[in-house]
């Protein structure tokens, strides 16, 4: 049996989660105050996920950037690839929240989208 | 809406000529209120100027258009419709048209916000939905939403809207109720004071210096980072030292690099996050190094953003010395004893180009203290009592102006407080002008006796600090921060000398906020309360 430690980061308490795994299977948690702790360790420590977050450039936009973030999230192995398949990626304006930027993200089959507006100069009501 | 920061000093004298050639004074009151408050500080040029503008264009046609868009949406107003405006109206002599544009002009407000970030967005739907109509943002960016539109991470709303959120998108949110609600805002707008009779001194580049009167105040104006010469530390002053905001505004907004080779001081959030995102750009996160022997920052930054990439956190160290003439070449970090003292010999050298700084916020308090507002010097912020309400009555306070929060979430709960406060403080301020009786009976409520907040043993303060039982409401979120790391203490807190909660805390941190709530009908029923002592108590 092996015993690993997590903090748990599904909320600001950060909960001190101990799991007991069988080789690849979990056993047990502890320390979790919701169940979204659990959720949360299993996951961890089978199959690791993050939401990646980033910024592309815009043409012709009121601001050169534009953040953007993966839709869902990513295995952790993939986070690399994911900001590497955004290096030369380039939008026009205008962009809006929840714009695709970039499809099949790395092979994530997670959709890149932006996570703010950016207008074109000069056009009002942004 | 956007188009409301054009509207400029230029118009009043202008309408002024047309009132004069007309004789028309009763429909133009506001007007002339507005003038009353702008007129000196006109500059004779502009009044010819436009005029020959005027004389010269004779656009009639476009101007009734702006004209009527400026009824129906109070906030569209330049430069150039007012004087066509009148020359519509005049044309037409449809005065009712001109009494909307005159009330357009007022510089009167019922509740001016100082700031257009998460807790001034907040304050003014809340107003707004609590019956206040007359509100007026001032922000000094280009565009509302304050540091959110810099945090691109995620992390934020899981409070607020059930959901995980970048930071542009939680502003985004809160930009389209406020637009939803046509609050009014000016952007490129920067208060200069505020006096203790709450008129607002503000100037920007289209309206130049003007003043608006307003009945509420609400403080929004956030916090700023501790800098390089707040922190003492010595060495050179090359190029390549940037406070973490800084550098983040940098690569998430204007799209450059700072460095390549990082070095960060202090744990705090803003660190945290920036070692992550340098990271992914490019850069060699070397190490982040924090005096205390504890992290300044959130439990899950600490696991995605160093844990995640291999980012050594060096607790109990801090910079002794920064290398390089014209730019950061070096850096030297030290292990620090219990005084916060660098211990000798316990010297490494860093080679870096760059230096970030994470080592706290200070709420941004100059206007505060300018109108004389009592401040508290753990938080740097005003004292509130239970309506967040500062010692200048109908002035009000909330986010990070207030107390530095952890959560933009416990921002936006707060401010939604105080804009219904600010908006029930209208309403009772002209309740109370229209009903001399009222009047006396309120004068008597202000004098019903106050209950100290005494935040001691671990708790380093309280927001609010004192509450009158009559005006909270059934449940007050009390917040605060403690000041070490506490493992399976207790919180407790003592009406008078009786302990009335005892609550289990599995872990406190500084970084982290806390609340407890108190019931008004537990104040209620406790006789003589004069204090409630809050503190933490050991297992």
């Amino acid at each position: 049996m092996e015993t690993r430690e997590l903090i748990c980061i599904g909320c600001p308490m950060g909960c001190q989660l101990t799991i007991e795994m069988n080789d690849t299977e979990v056993v047990s948690v502890a320390g979790n105050t919701c169940p979204r702790g659990e959720t949360y360790a299993k996951k961890e420590v089978t199959n690791p996920t993050r939401i990646v977050t980033s910024t592309v450039r815009v043409e012709g936009g009121e601001m050169d950037m534009v953040s953007v973030k993966t839709r869902e999230d990513i295995p952790k192995g993939k986070i690399f690839d994911c900001v590497h398949a955004l290096k030369n990626v380039t939008v026009a304006a205008p962009v809006n929240i929840g714009d695709v930027v970039l499809r099949n993200a790395a092979g994530t089959g997670v959709d890149i989208v932006a996570t703010r507006n950016v207008g074109v100069p000069n056009q009002h009501g942004n | 809406m956007k188009a409301y920061d054009i509207m400029s000093a230029s118009e009043t004298p202008c309408l002024h000529e047309w009132r004069t050639a007309n004789g028309d004074h009763d429909s133009c009151k506001a007007a002339s209120s507005t003038e009353s408050a702008n007129h000196d500080i006109m500059s004779a040029s502009e009044t010819p100027c436009l005029h020959e503008w005027r004389t010269a264009n004779g656009d009639h046609d476009s101007c009734e258009a702006a004209s009527s868009t400026e009824s129906a949406n109070h906030d569209i107003m330049s430069a150039s419709e007012t004087p066509c405006l009148h020359e519509w109206r005049t044309a037409n002599g449809d005065h009712d048209s001109c009494k909307a544009a005159s009330s357009t002009e007022s510089a009167n407000y019922d509740i001016v916000i100082i700031g257009g970030g998460p807790a001034g967005l907040a304050a003014a739907v809340s107003a707004k939905k609590n019956g206040c109509e007359s509100i007026l943002i001032l922000e000094r960016d280009r565009e509302l939403g304050g540091i959110l539109n810099q945090c691109i991470h995620n992390g934020f709303g899981l409070h607020t809207f059930k959901e995980e959120l970048t930071g542009p998108e939680y502003a985004a949110r809160f930009i389209e109720q406020a637009r939803e609600l046509g609050i009014e805002y000016k952007l490129n707008t920067m208060v200069m004071d505020i006096s203790h009779e709450k008129t607002v001194t503000a100037m920007n580049r289209t309206d130049g210096l003007f003043e608006i009167q307003a009945k509420a105040v609400i403080l929004a104006m956030g916090c700023r980072e501790r800098s390089r010469g707040a922190l003492n530390i010595p060495g050179y002053r090359p190029a390549g030292i940037f406070s973490a905001g800084t550098a983040q505004r940098l690569v998430n907004m204007e799209g450059y690099l700072p460095g390549r080779k990082v070095v960060i001081l202090g744990s705090g959030d803003i660190g945290l996050i920036m070692a992550r995102r340098m990271t992914f750009e490019g850069a060699k996160v070397q190490v982040v190094a924090e005096l205390m022997p504890f992290s300044g920052g959130l439990k899950r930054n600490i696991v995605q953003c160093l844990d995640d990439y291999d980012i050594p956190l060096k607790l109990s160290h801090t910079v002794v010395d920064i290398r390089g003439r014209e730019r950061v070449e070096g850096v030297t970090i030290a292990q620090v004893d219990p005084h916060g003292k660098p211990i000798a010999g316990t010297e490494e050298e860093y080679e870096c180009d760059t230096l970030l700084l994470s080592c706290g916020l200070i709420p941004e308090n100059e206007l505060s203290s300018g109108m004389g507002i009592d401040m508290n010097p753990v938080t740097s912020g005003p004292n509130v009592n239970e309506s967040l309400e500062t010692n200048i009555e109908g002035v009000f306070a909330c986010g990070n102006v207030l107390h530095v929060h952890d959560l933009v979430d416990f921002v936006s709960e707060e401010a939604t407080a105080a804009g219904k406060n600010a908006a029930q403080y209208v309403q009772t301020e002209s309740d109370r002008n229209a009903c001399a009786a009222e009047k006396a009976e309120t004068n008597q409520r202000n004098a019903s006796e106050q209950i100290t907040l005494n935040p001691i043993d671990g708790v380093r303060y309280t927001v609010p600090h004192t509450i009158r039982i009559d005006r909270m409401s059934d449940t007050l979120t009390v917040r605060f921060r403690v000041g070490n790391v506490y493992k399976n203490c207790y919180v407790s807190a003592y009406f008078n000398d009786e302990r009335v909660i005892h609550k289990k805390r599995p872990v406190m941190a500084p970084g982290e906020m806390e609340d407890i709530k108190l019931s008004r009908e537990k104040l209620e029923s406790f006789p003589n309360l004069k204090t409630i002592t809050i503190k933490v108590e050991e297992a």
